[in-house]
């Protein structure tokens, strides 16, 4: 029971982590219309910059924090270089451009930063375990990544909820036309957008850098997971980023955690060890087709499209 | 002759020497060459890697007929790389070596795939519709990895090539390659006749607008899902021959990325044209070679590349050869 | 019609041209040709550059030449997949004509690629992967290895364990052919009790926090692990994390080496390792190896690093044997099964497998000032032979 508890802390930990990397996604998505496959590009920059920063200051904190303004400014240069020249564009130019992108990415990390990867060190202070129930130890950085990935949720609900620049957004998700029509600046409000996108993508990065990775190619895999999160939760709709991370979290910590388990009473360890994540990774994308085929605008759909 | 608006009206129109239809002939009358060049100069890598490019080509003539003709973008193509090419792993393993067998068994299971696929992703349109096709292709992958009797991640070795009871002897690397080709050139003639035929008219249609071609009288989701399938059956064609030029399969054809690369091969070519995929397949494999021995870093190039043609190049480099510019 | 032109000579230019596909000229006959393969990019990175430097160093202490030849490397990047592997190894063979491969990090990646190897005949030396079915029913006399069979090592730490009364250990390892032969080396030799196997995700699960709560739920009195690699790090600083150091002993095989160390630091100490080498052995070639690599490259060798030095010594053995004549290759094998060269792990013999008959030592971390660096405790297991030269045909 305990070790099912601290299973499912590690599963809300993995959705909060998806959490900030989808919320960026279907912004962009919901508000510009455009299929990015570089966003995971930028989680992995924010990773390379924080490693950086770590190096050079000395200091953790220091580092998240520069880290997360320069994936800021990386995002709003981007945007205005490359990617609002998509816009116009159908969905599989865009695929195709950001696709691009997504390899130039990775080869320029191999350049400046070298092929073999670095570290995030933790100051000492996080490297231990808290006993939050009797009996189950969790590991202080986890909690802290959950704590923070929450208060950027409330952040990010605060701003999109109830400030003017929330009420762009909501409003350019559901009627992009509508907004322009108003006269509202749709260049900056698109770069800042994106801007958004890629410091919450940055910072999913840098989070996760200490426990996980820094490496060439750390996006692909989780971009996937955050576009399957979007599509299910709607795309343009935080909330529903929110709720489908957590969806997806769980059900891939606890299929990797039991799944093998079970199987292990029909087959051997190796065939079992084998099929378990394969078959916890293919539930996710059976919710996904589930939810595409039944309700294709998501759980949340945000946008009147 | 001015070209019009719409390039795929342009086909009959063109002078007999314009540059694409030369561009075309000089490259199949290159690629028809390439054994006889392995033969003289020895360098018999050189052939295995235009054997590549003509089975990958394949794969993309498939995906043209969907995503070109048809406007189904499709994200989970190369699944049926790998089920063809599974086809005939798992079948040589456990003892069954005919290619009379093998490749029959890779087109139809293929085929199947794309049904079940096809009937339901094509309830679903733009966005949704690639995310789908993505999420069936790697639903199969994990499949594949999950498959410990048949190596899982680490793949399989076909230490066979498939058999054809003597009469053909896929071991003779000149007889393999000339029968990729003329596959391939079966295929892009099918493609065509499907296109220009009654069924291919009300694809494109579809693609264009659906609504009207519904409210005709086409019941456009069968026709679409009819399509589908054929396109998946080819490139499970495509996955069998792989399999045996490699010698191996592992489930990393399948991933996500192979995808895409299918996809840019399709729209570098040019979307919607009967060679486009071929040329596109061409350049992107060479581009890939060929840029990985200029520099360390060929991502750097590649990657520019392809965004600048998706910003400003409108139907592919089939379509800088009709002379069309950004529109 | 002038762009029809050119439209039609850049297609055929850049059809015949651009891949390189122009054959160089045929006049290096006295050159020998070694493919290298290794992984050269990602995450794992930093073992193709040690093997790099490591061969590189050993061509300088040899002036360049092997065998009197002088010496052309042309090292081809796996990216750790099977499937590239096994293409460019064909691209080192067909295209390239190479008279040795030498390399292979993953045991993956050399079963993918062995058939290309022994159907074209072509030299090669393994100087890492250990998959137990080259060492079996697959071994050819065309390939060597300067390592070890992948159930050597385990073995060697099972009975580590044994010595020092571990009553019952829980096993972690990646899914993959290495990780599986790891594990089914240590239940071997390992008397106490398997508390429990966990097989995970390779190569892109980095997050073992399901498998260390396992293991903590198990009870297990150990933890025994294999993660090559960067994974290894993101292993034990999730162990240390985890708050099992004090709690639970971990004992492992690959996952901390002089690679992973400089990353770890502190979390590494007192983590005991078995290894077929290890940077203080005491013979002549091994000092001047370790002493030139840092001299040289600022930093120590690893393991990785020793077994391609010693890949070089052992070619440099074949082709002086046949006095450069490379088409001999009977008479170069028969030479390599001598194992007549200066290895940095001392003199071993070959297995009629072409696997080495070799020592396992006791590996510890210690801190020596600012330095973290590995130790010899004491020798496991001497001469210690692989299970699997039985099912070789070889004589």
């Amino acid at each position: 029971m305990l070790y099912f508890i601290e299973q499912c802390l590690n599963g809300v930990q993995l959705g909060m982590l998806l959490f900030l990397l989808a919320a960026g996604l279907t912004l962009v998505f919901g508000i510009m219309d455009l299929v990015n496959l570089a966003h995971g590009s930028l989680y992995m920059l924010g990773a390379y910059f924080a490693a950086t920063f770590a190096v050079l200051t000395g200091s953790f904190v220091f580092a998240v924090i520069l880290a997360l303004f320069v994936s800021l400014i990386a995002g709003m240069v981007l945007e205005v270089v490359a990617i609002r020249r998509l816009y116009q564009r159908s969905h599989l130019d865009q695929v195709l451009g950001t696709f691009g992108l997504l390899l130039f990415f990775n080869e320029l990390v191999r350049l400046v930063w070298g092929p073999a990867g670095m570290t995030l060190a933790l100051p000492q202070q996080m490297l231990t375990a808290v006993q939050i129930i009797p009996g189950v130890y969790y590991p202080a950085y986890r909690l802290v990544i959950m704590v923070v990935a929450l208060a950027v949720a409330a952040l990010l609900y605060f701003v999109v909820m109830r400030t003017r620049l929330g009420m762009l957004i909501r409003a350019g998700a559901s009627n992009r036309e509508m907004v322009g029509a108003l006269g509202v600046n749709i260049k900056l409000l698109y770069t800042l957008v994106f801007g958004l996108g890629a410091a919450l993508a940055g910072f999913a990065g840098v989070m996760q850098a200490p426990i996980l990775t820094v490496q060439i190619g750390m996006g692909e895999n989780i971009l996937i997971l955050a576009f399957v999160v979007i599509i299910i939760g709607g795309i343009g709709s935080i909330r529903g980023a929110f709720v489908a991370s957590l969806v997806v979290g769980l059900i891939d910590t606890l299929g990797r955690a039991f799944v093998p388990d079970m199987l292990h009473r029909v087959l051997s360890t190796n065939a079992a060890a084998t099929l378990g994540p394969a078959l916890s990774s293919m539930s996710i994308y059976m919710l996904m087709a589930a939810i595409l085929v039944f309700r294709p605008e998501g759980l949340f759909p945000a946008a009147s499209r | 002759m001015t070209a019009s608006a719409d390039p795929s009206f342009d086909a009959g129109r063109e002078p007999l020497l314009a540059p694409r239809t030369a561009v075309t002939v000089v490259l199949l009358a290159v690629l028809a060459l390439v054994p006889v060049y392995a033969m003289l100069s020895g360098d018999g890598f050189a052939l295995t890697l235009f054997t590549r490019v003509l089975i990958l080509a394949l794969g993309a003539v498939s995906l043209n007929l969907i995503m070109g003709y048809g406007g189904m973008v499709s994200f989970g193509h190369a699944a049926y790389l790998g089920i063809g090419g599974y086809a005939v792993g798992i079948l040589a393993k456990e003892g069954i070596g005919s290619g009379l067998v093998q490749w029959p068994v890779a087109i139809a299971v293929s085929a199947l795939y794309a049904l079940v696929v096809g009937a339901l992703s094509l309830r679903t349109r733009g966005v949704y519709f690639i995310m789908i096709t993505l999420a069936f292709a790697q639903m199969i992958y994990y499949v594949a990895i999950g498959l410990d009797r048949y190596g899982g991640d680490d793949g399989l070795t076909i230490y066979r090539r498939s058999q054809f009871g003597g009469v053909i002897d896929l071991n003779n690397k000149t007889l393999f390659y000339y029968l990729c080709f003329a596959l391939l050139l079966t295929s892009i003639y099918l493609v065509a006749r499907i296109v220009n035929s009654r069924f291919g008219l009300v694809i494109q249609g579809a693609r264009s607008n659906e609504r009207r071609m519904r409210a005709i009288g086409f019941p456009t989701f069968r026709y679409k899902l009819v399509c589908f399938v054929i396109a998946g059956a080819l490139c499970g064609l495509a996955g069998a021959l792989l399999a045996n030029l490699t010698n191996f399969i592992s489930p990393a054809l399948m991933h996500w990325t192979r995808s895409g690369d299918l996809i840019v091969m399709v729209v570098l070519g040019g979307l919607g044209t009967p060679f486009g995929p071929l040329i596109g397949a061409v350049a992107f494999l060479l581009l890939e070679e060929g840029l990985s021995r200029v520099t360390e870093y060929p991502d750097l190039i590649l990657g520019p590349i392809l965004l600048l043609v998706a910003i400003y190049v409108h139907g592919g480099i089939e379509g800088l050869l009709v002379g069309r510019r950004d529109g | 019609m002038i762009r029809t032109g050119l439209a039609a000579a850049a297609t055929a230019l850049a059809l015949v041209a651009g891949p390189g596909t122009v054959q160089q000229a045929v006049a290096q006959q006295k050159t020998v040709k070694i493919g290298f393969i290794s992984t050269f990019s990602g995450p794992t990175a930093v073992i193709g550059a040690d093997m790099r430097n490591a061969f590189e160093l050993a061509l300088d202490h040899l002036d360049h030449k092997l065998g009197g030849l002088p010496v052309e490397v042309i090292y081809e990047d796996d990216t750790q997949k099977p499937d590239i592997g096994v293409q460019k190894t064909q691209k080192l063979i067909e295209s390239d004509h190479v008279d040795f491969v030498v390399g292979y990090i993953w045991s993956n990646v050399l079963l993918a690629s062995l058939k290309p190897l022994v159907d074209s005949k072509t030299m090669t030396v393994v100087t890492n992967a250990g998959a137990s079915p080259f060492a079996g029913e697959l071994c050819s006399p065309y390939v060597f290895s300067t390592s070890w069979q992948n159930d050597q090592t385990p073995e060697a730490m099972g009975l580590y364990m044994n010595q020092k009364g571990v009553k019952s250990a829980f096993l972690i390892g990646p899914n993959y052919a290495a990780g599986r032969d790891m594990l089914a080396g240590v239940k071997l030799t390992y008397k106490g009790t398997i508390a429990g196997e966990e097989y995970t995700r390779w190569p892109d699960q980095l997050d073992f926090s399901a498998e260390l709560s396992k293991a903590r739920a198990s009870g297990a009195e150990s933890i025994f692990v294999f993660y090559p690699g960067g994974a290894g790090v993101q292993f034990v600083t999730q162990y240390v994390q985890a708050g099992l150091k004090g709690q639970i002993p971990l004992y492992q095989v690959f996952t901390i080496d002089e690679l992973s160390l400089p990353r770890l630091k502190d979390l590494a100490i007192g983590i005991p390792g078995a290894q077929e080498w290890v940077n203080d052995l005491p013979n002549e070639t091994n000092k001047k190896f370790v002493a030139d690599y840092i001299a040289k490259y600022n930093k120590r060798p690893s393991y990785y690093g020793a077994q391609t030095y010693d890949a070089a010594g052992l070619i440099n053995s074949a082709i002086t044997s046949v006095k450069g004549d490379l088409s001999q290759k009977d008479a170069m094998r028969k030479e390599m099964e001598k194992a007549d060269f200066k290895s940095v792990r001392g003199a071993f013999k070959y297995g009629n497998n072409h696997i080495p008959i070799q020592n396992f030592y006791l590996q510890d971390v210690v801190k020596q000032g600012d330095d973290y660096v590995l130790k010899t405790v004491a020798t496991i297991v001497k001469d210690d032979q692989d299970r699997f030269h039985d099912k070789c045909p070889m004589k």
